[in-house]
């Protein structure tokens, strides 16, 4: 197995605020690699960081066996594509579907543009009758999945996703869930998935990194969590936390 | 035990451009000094239901029933200014996010004074004083500092126990709590879920716990109605979730990921256009 993307002693600083402290991983290829943690504990800065999003002070970052440098080529953003939070604020408000998923082939000079918008609508069960429409007249689900296939339309091989569905009800989170499962296994990519649910993140992936203030509190592998061997405090109330409410007589 | 609240075929129903979209299509319950679950996803109605017990409807929206009594009064034919008099005296309402919620310009001490200025008359001293003590009763440590602050300086949880204290103050019968916990973190979850099972119990109030998570609401009410599409499609006690027998309460709590379900892909609900008739 090669390592598709590792990351050093990352240090992101905003004006004097350190949010992330010399943070470091190493995600495999074909991986699915979760960060848990409380908000502000700095695991959306790190995607975002990864992504070119935020600030990087020092430390490095390697996908696919190349260290990035200060600029970022577009190779890079080929590799590597985002799924964000919000499907409500993530879409262009006035675009349609289709214009939507032009822009990322404009950029990087696809010819078979309509060939390709077709097909990745279809792999997120869409469709093509949602082609033409805007983000208001979709459902957050449908909406999702247009986030979905405008980032697999350029053929990353590394997604990641901040908090895919967060912001879905119970019902369209798990077919979105499913979905990503899906086309993770039949494009072999490779995950990196930030969420503040245990559950999501061990039903999704093998391995995981707690962080806490900007720190990695503990690694951990899946199973490890199921099995709650876990060694720090924090990963406990974590877990805790997610068995619901215990009234204490 | 003596009902609070009693709710019989409600309807809210919003004229659009379209045609009458009914949001709350005949929803029944009786309420008494107990904890009540209100689960849905959205559009299902649970807030409209809410707002509509509470008299927070929109002007444009009609809202119906047979009976909409809280202890006695009936609420379809009651004033504005005795509405005005019950909101936030005897039936107090915590929204979703205490960033939206609470007024931006206001020091959150002001705020909880206002409250209870407007329900009861007490002097400035005295206000303050009652408003310190109850900003310790939701466990915030230092409240003097607490008092002089703005809603933005304060974090989301510190901002959710400021608003359930501002609810509290004039020491409501009824609280109404849509989704009081869904904008905060897990564990801050818990620790505001604790303070306000403690002070719902303490005082004996009567509590509707509006939320999408099932599984929460099953862990901390005594009974859950389950909502889809505007109407009540199950109601049963919290603790024989397990032995649900609508097909939505149970596809809804079968699709959630579960730590230590080794179950792919999840299973997903398919939605019967029966339930919604």
């Amino acid at each position: 197995m090669t390592s598709a993307l590792s990351v050093d002693r990352l240090e992101v600083v905003f004006d004097r605020f350190r949010a992330l402290k010399g943070v470091s991983l190493e995600v495999q290829s074909g991986e699915s690699f979760g960060l848990v943690g409380e908000s502000g504990s700095g695991k959306s800065t790190l995607l975002r960081a990864i992504a070119g999003l935020a600030p990087i002070a020092s430390g490095s970052i390697t996908v696919n066996g190349k260290k990035l440098g200060a600029r970022r080529d577009k190779a890079f953003y080929r590799e590597v594509q985002m799924v964000f939070q919000d499907p409500y604020g993530s879409l262009h408000p006035r675009q349609t579907v289709d214009r939507l998923l032009q822009e990322p082939l404009a950029i990087h000079g696809f010819a078979d543009g309509q060939k390709r918008i077709q097909r990745a609508l279809d792999e997120v069960g869409l469709g093509t009758g949602f082609r033409f429409r805007y983000s208001h007249q979709l459902s957050g689900g449908q909406r999702q999945r247009v986030a979905i296939a405008r980032a697999l339309i350029l053929e990353p091989s590394i997604l990641l996703l901040d908090e895919p569905t967060s912001a879905l009800d119970a019902s369209v989170q798990a077919e979105v869930l499913n979905l990503l499962e899906e086309i993770r296994r039949r494009r072999k990519l490779t995950f990196l998935v930030v969420s503040h649910d245990l559950a999501i993140i061990t039903h999704m992936c093998e391995r995981l990194m707690v962080m806490q203030n900007g720190e990695a509190v503990e690694h951990l592998t899946a199973d490890d969590l199921v099995e709650r061997h876990v060694s720090k405090d924090y990963t406990r109330n974590l877990l805790r936390a997610s068995d619901g409410f215990v009234r204490t007589a | 035990m003596s009902t609070l609240l009693d709710v019989d075929d409600l309807r809210v129903t919003f004229p659009t451009r379209t045609g009458r979209i009914e949001a709350v299509r005949g929803v029944s319950f009786s309420l008494g000094r107990e904890r009540l679950g209100i689960v849905g996803e959205s559009g299902s109605g649970k807030s409209q239901t809410g707002r509509a017990i509470m008299g927070l409807t929109p002007p444009q929206a009609e809202v119906t029933a047979r009976k909409l009594a809280f202890d006695g009064i009936d609420l379809l034919t009651a004033s504005p200014r005795d509405r005005r008099a019950l909101r936030g005296k005897r039936i107090a309402m915590i929204l979703q996010d205490p960033k939206y919620s609470l007024d931006p310009v206001m020091s959150i001490g002001r705020q909880i004074v206002e409250t209870l200025r407007t329900h009861e008359k007490v002097g400035k001293a005295e206000a303050r004083d009652r408003a310190l003590a109850m900003l310790e009763a939701v466990q915030i440590r230092d409240p003097a500092r607490v008092f002089d602050l703005h809603p933005h300086e304060v974090s989301g949880g510190m901002g959710q126990r400021a608003m359930i204290a501002m609810m509290l103050i004039a020491g409501p019968e009824m609280m109404i709590a849509d989704e009081p916990t869904s904008a905060l973190d897990v564990t801050v979850q818990l620790d505001v879920l604790g303070i306000l099972d403690r002070l719902v119990s303490e005082r004996g109030m009567g509590l509707i716990f509006i939320s999408h998570d099932l599984r929460l609401v099953s862990s901390f009410c005594d009974r859950v109605i389950v909502m889809y599409a505007g109407k009540v499609v199950e109601q049963l006690p919290a603790s024989e979730l397990g032995r649900a027998q609508h097909p939505y309460t149970r596809g809804l709590l079968n699709c959630m990921p579960k730590i230590g379900a080794d179950r792919h892909p999840l299973p997903v609900l398919d939605r019967k256009p029966e339930w919604a008739a």
